[in-house]
């Protein structure tokens, strides 16, 4: 292996280590904050990568009608949880948000689609048909198990996970998409050259990283999701509602994963269910933080993105056996430190 | 009398089939320092959880009139009510200043959230030392400040305190209820479980003895600190000269 194969495994695997890295923080932020470990970011990411690639063909995507089932699901689900308080406020906010703004979106979609709006309209328009997809899921499945123990909701989330990718393949067909990149910009520096697509990762997911930084460190609505994670019962004592911190939380998880699909369908061609296996690296590296740090999980992703590029070129075959056995090792490891991570149970 | 700002009336609390509170009848008038005495496994803690929505209760509890039941944590927290638990539950790996910010979340972005700050290091001086020092580093008593003052960001009408004084040296137990006695002058109303039983009754106006989860004596902190019971149980006997 020369230098020049050398420079392009290793950016191959940094700008997948990026979206690794962007899904791993999803991941730690969402079990920190309500203990669930969200499989079904992937979908997510194939989601938001589908519905791309369905607006660039001028059609409207199956998430529209995804959006409006689960919002639906959500609502109701919320009006019965609520039925013992529930005031003509609530009815109003719930509706509001489980069917005007489904309804809406998926109006302004319908209407969009067909004219091929701008590149950049696009990308708002996946966004705004995919991430609330996470507050819905919250709504209707995750919040009425709140007290549920963790295994209990790992289950849940395996379900949830076989569910999408059912609903992905009825919605979106078997056949694979690939978007056009978002920039056309390439860098040249002597044997390095990075496409704009690659740029574009690097970029996109060095500010989402640095927004989340300044987000929980800077803000108060940060620090109540960073104090829910630490202590819930305190959190609960000051008044942060774990209602408030869960919907943040997946909000905030759905529009991390539905970024990384949104980022890496020009690179690669995604299927209703290519998201599973994107996620399920974004999970290694959040396991290997433990589930709790984020610094490490993001480090940690930068380990898999390289282990993996080095590994297709080496052992193509055997890749994936590589990327997933790096756990067995580092689990080892924490093990012996006899690091207790385990939640309250 | 006007109408109490928190009134229980026959409260049971139960895991499972024990039933560790039963039928305790209490009142908090506007203003005033109530205590709740009584030995270990007594139910204190369990009550207080109870009253603050961290546990489901049968029975009928209002707070400024308006029931409790339905109610959750944090709508209490709005509402005006303030837990100091036993166990403090304060954000260990955050720093001194940001707990005391999230005890006013609720009111993050109303005029009096920077005067509130600045009255809780006026306050607990030792915390305003500390400001940003992380919780999880401060000493037993430093931390029970802290989790009084986080309490107190939330500006409570009630402010209920989980043995305040428990694994304290004397000299800090001395600090925590000159608080107490400071609050009081502020209007805010106190229900305190103490096993400290000579300083809760010396501050308390009314007071209440839980054994086994019931209510076997009240009356006026005056009163119960003759009461021959009370000498024997939970003063001891030197209390008579005093």
């Amino acid at each position: 292996m020369d230098l020049s194969i050398f420079v392009i495994l290793f950016q191959d695997g940094v700008v997948s280590a990026a979206i690794y890295a962007l899904l791993a923080l999803a991941m730690v932020l969402v079990f920190t904050v309500t203990r669930v470990i969200f499989v079904p970011i992937g979908e997510f990411v194939s989601f938001g990568a589908l519905s791309l690639a369905a607006l660039e063909l001028g059609r409207a995507p199956g998430t529209v009608w995804l959006l409006l089932l689960f919002g639906l699901a959500s609502g109701i689900v919320t009006l019965w949880s609520e039925r013992r308080v529930l005031t003509a406020r609530i009815w109003l906010r719930t509706l509001a948000e489980t069917v005007v703004l489904p309804v809406a979106v998926a109006a302004l979609v319908l209407l969009l689609a067909p004219h091929r709006p701008s590149q950049w309209l696009q990308v708002l328009l996946a966004l705004a048909v995919t991430v609330p997809l996470g507050l819905f899921l919250y709504g209707a499945v995750y919040r009425p198990l709140a007290q549920a123990s963790v295994l209990v909701l790992l289950i849940v989330s395996v379900a949830l996970h076989i569910a999408l990718v059912g609903l992905g393949l009825i919605f979106f067909g078997a056949e694979g998409s690939r978007t056009a990149p978002l920039s056309q910009v390439s860098l040249t520096l002597g044997d390095l050259s990075l496409s704009g697509q690659a740029l574009a990762v690097l970029v996109v997911t060095a500010v989402l990283i640095a927004g989340l930084y300044l987000f929980f460190g800077r803000t108060l609505i940060g620090k109540a999701l960073q104090a829910t994670a630490v202590n819930r019962l305190g959190a609960q004592l000051v008044g942060i509602s774990p209602l408030f911190s869960g919907r943040f939380a997946f909000g905030l998880a759905a529009l991390i994963g539905t970024a990384g699909g949104i980022l890496i369908s020009p690179l690669t061609t995604i299927y209703y269910d290519t998201g599973f296996i994107i996620g399920l690296k974004g999970f290694v590296a959040a396991i290997i933080g433990g589930l709790v740090s984020y610094p490490v999980a993001a480090g940690a992703a930068l380990l898999v993105g390289i282990i993996e590029s080095f590994a297709s070129f080496f052992a193509s075959e055997l890749k994936e056996v590589i990327v997933f056995m790096i756990i067995v090792p580092i689990l080892f490891v924490r093990s012996r430190r006899s690091l207790v991570l385990e939640d309250e149970e | 009398m006007s109408a109490p700002l928190l009134s229980l009336e026959r409260l049971s609390v139960s895991y499972g089939r024990v039933d560790a509170v039963r039928e305790v009848s209490l009142s908090v008038p506007e203003g005033a320092i109530v205590a709740i005495l009584g030995p270990n496994g007594a139910g204190k803690t369990t009550l207080l959880s109870a009253v603050m929505g961290i546990l489901p209760c049968r029975g009928l509890a209002t707070f400024r009139g308006v029931p409790l039941a339905g109610r959750p944590v944090e709508q209490r927290v709005a509402d005006g009510m303030s837990l100091v638990p036993e166990k403090r539950e304060l954000f260990v790996s955050m720093t001194v200043e940001d707990n005391l910010r999230l005890g006013g979340f609720r009111r993050r972005s109303t005029a009096g959230f920077a005067e509130s700050l600045d009255a809780m290091w006026a306050l607990f001086p030792r915390l305003a030392e500390r400001r940003m020092q992380l919780a999880g580093t401060l000493s037993g008593g430093e931390r029970q400040m802290l989790a009084m003052a986080r309490s107190l960001m939330s500006t409570p009408r009630l402010l209920m305190l989980d043995e305040p004084s428990l694994g304290l040296a004397p000299l800090i137990v001395k600090e925590v209820f000159r608080v107490i006695a400071e609050l009081r002058r502020t209007g805010v109303s106190i229900l305190l479980v103490e096993q400290n039983a000579r300083a809760a009754l010396d501050l308390a106006d009314h007071a209440y003895v839980l054994e086994n989860g019931a209510a076997v004596l009240e009356g006026p902190g005056e009163a119960l600190r003759r009461d021959e019971r009370v000498i024997a149980t939970y003063l001891g006997i030197r209390a008579v000269a005093s």
